[in-house]
């Protein structure tokens, strides 16, 4: 089985429509997971017709009983994160501060503190237009961690793939360097970075790339709005070369992208030339 | 006055609308700008000022002294995070893992777990006139970009006084690293884009800045691509819409080159003055 993902760095520069494209070429063959869970946004092109979904628990929140509780302030002074003071006499948690590490919890002398389990989401299972199927998730508000349910989507897809025996499974990453990105990128087997010639796409690629080399993984580079900074690309398609990176294929800059996504559709469905280009990065990926 | 620029998805403009509006506003008066997209950070590319001070910054991870160590396994029951693990003769930790909540440390029976400092990233300071520019940056394989969010803010705080108006770029998403970026802000502007993407994740951010009960005015980057169901959406909300920065090929080259668009584009500069107003307005309220 051949887990590819798609990861960018820095947002805007294609990542999801590059994405969705390939799940239109990878069709019945692949098995398709949105691990972006922040800012899920790939379902708006696939149009998924939910088939399954289930909450999903991840990190804990205290919760002081108040008749337990005989306001000796140890939990307070144990806080690291000074997320419980004392307001009009009683321990208070203040959710968006507690860490859920549980050091209260395990430190109180008459066991008024309870660790809850956050739902923190739920996940889903359903049918794309493709003929094949998607996992995504939606994150809840202000929720914590989306590491953990980034590693959900991808293990539920693996297993939806060895179950219905696919191939491929194409995995939409999440931006940035952070925990959501090294969730995505774990036990994948190629990845795809999709960037633009910018001072901060190259930065950004420069960084994201650094995490893929320490997991030892094979890459290969699109350049979107290659047009936009002639220079820039340049220097990109050297870095590539220095870095052993395979030049996948660059995509002149095109607001073309913008009036697929408002008509709902992928690229590949509205562009006949963006087709072409990216039906030979896809060949190149399988 | 603290003033955060976020925006769900990434790459609508946030870093665009933080330089530029720092670099506009501070040709009348003194601002800071600090950049806590920590993961990425990309203010730096377009702020040039000359570098005033830079520090390691470090997160405490505890370190295992095997000598007194009866192995009990206290520290893996007490982690919360998996980041301790007891194996057979071996105390194992994993620092990337760890939130730094001591528990272990303290609560190890023979003290075998002090907590040391691991450098986590890198804070550079820069002043040009008028600006106070700071960037941190995370070290790639560091998993967790809250602490040094945290530690950054406090940077800023410590050294500047409370009137003086700040920035804050904020990094994308609506995770735990966007709370923490926005929590303590007096107001949110979230940047978005007219598309169905940025529909879809500019709602998202809204919920999350009503659950911090933030004010919050929406910039609308790249306005005339796309369609009107951002404006239509924030009508519905009652969300101003503060600034429309036009959608123009000339300013995505701009951008590329790491230029300030306002200085070039009358029309951006307009929108800018726009944003100067509302938070103007905003600061009586606050004050």
């Amino acid at each position: 089985m051949k887990e590819i993902v798609v990861i960018s760095g820095k947002g805007g520069t294609g990542k999801t429509s590059i994405t969705a494209s390939f799940a239109y070429f990878g069709g019945k063959d692949a098995i398709i997971a949105d691990c972006d869970v922040d800012a899920a946004d790939m379902h708006l092109l696939l149009q998924p017709q939910q088939l399954k979904s289930e909450e999903f628990y991840s990190g804990f929140l205290a919760e002081i009983d108040q008749n337990k509780c005989i306001k000796c302030g140890r939990c307070s002074e144990v806080c690291r994160f000074d997320s419980i003071p004392i307001i009009e006499g009683k321990y208070i948690v203040k959710p968006l501060d507690c860490e859920g590490c549980g050091y209260c919890s395990q430190i109180c002398p008459k066991d008024a503190i309870l660790m809850k389990e956050q739902n923190v989401g739920n996940w889903l299972i359903s049918q794309i237009k493709f003929g094949t199927k998607m996992v995504h998730a939606n994150l809840g508000i202000g929720a914590d961690n989306s590491g953990k349910l980034v590693a959900k989507v991808k293990n539920e897809a693996k297993k939806l793939a060895e179950k219905e025996g696919k191939k491929i499974i194409l995995v939409d990453g999440s931006p940035g360097v952070g925990c959501p990105v090294v969730s995505s990128l774990s036990g994948a087997s190629y990845v795809v970075l999709v960037t633009e010639p910018s001072v901060s796409g190259i930065h950004d690629l420069k960084r994201v790339y650094e995490l893929v080399k320490k997991f030892g993984i094979p890459a290969g580079c699109i350049i979107n709005k290659a047009d936009i900074n002639l220079q820039k690309t340049e220097e990109i398609i050297k870095f590539l070369a220095e870095e052993n990176i395979e030049f996948l294929g660059s995509i002149s800059y095109n607001e073309d992208f913008t009036r697929a996504l408002t008509a709902g559709k992928t690229i590949v469905e509205f562009d006949d030339k963006i087709k072409a280009l990216l039906k030979e990065c896809w060949k190149k990926l399988i | 006055m603290k003033i955060a620029i976020a925006s769900g998805k990434g790459g609508t403009g946030k870093t665009t609308v933080a330089t530029n509006l720092a670099a506009f506003l501070a040709v009348e008066s003194p601002i800071v700008l600090a950049d806590l997209d920590v993961e990425e950070p990309n203010s730096g590319l377009f702020i040039s000022g000359k570098i005033f001070k830079q520090k390691d910054m470090f997160k405490m991870i505890p370190e295992w002294v095997k000598e007194d160590c009866i192995l009990c396994g206290n520290c893996q029951k007490v982690c919360n995070f998996n980041a301790v693990i007891k194996l057979d003769k071996l105390i194992m930790v994993f620092p990337e893992l760890c939130h730094s909540c001591y528990a272990c440390s303290e609560l190890c029976p023979t003290k075998s777990l002090p907590m040391q400092p691991r450098i986590m990233g890198k804070l550079t300071h820069f002043k040009a006139i008028n600006l106070d520019f700071i960037e941190s940056k995370l070290i790639i394989g560091e998993e967790q970009a809250v602490p040094l969010i945290k530690q950054t803010i406090d940077y800023v705080s410590d050294l500047f006084p409370s009137d003086i108006l700040k920035l804050f770029d904020s990094p994308p998403g609506t995770s735990c690293p966007v709370i923490e970026a926005t929590k303590n802000a007096d107001l949110v502007l979230l940047v978005t884009e007219p598309t169905p993407f940025g529909l879809h994740d500019l709602k998202i951010a809204v919920e999350t800045m009503k659950e911090l009960n933030k004010k919050v005015g929406v910039i609308i980057n790249r306005f005339g691509i796309g369609d009107a169901n951002v404006e239509k959406y924030c009508a519905e909300k009652n969300i101003p819409v503060i600034a429309k920065i036009p959608n123009n090929r000339k300013i995505a080259e701009l951008y590329s080159r790491g230029e300030l668009v306002y200085l070039s584009f009358p029309e951006v500069k307009t929108e800018l003055e726009k944003i100067r107003e509302f938070i103007l307005e905003h600061r009586q309220e606050v004050s």
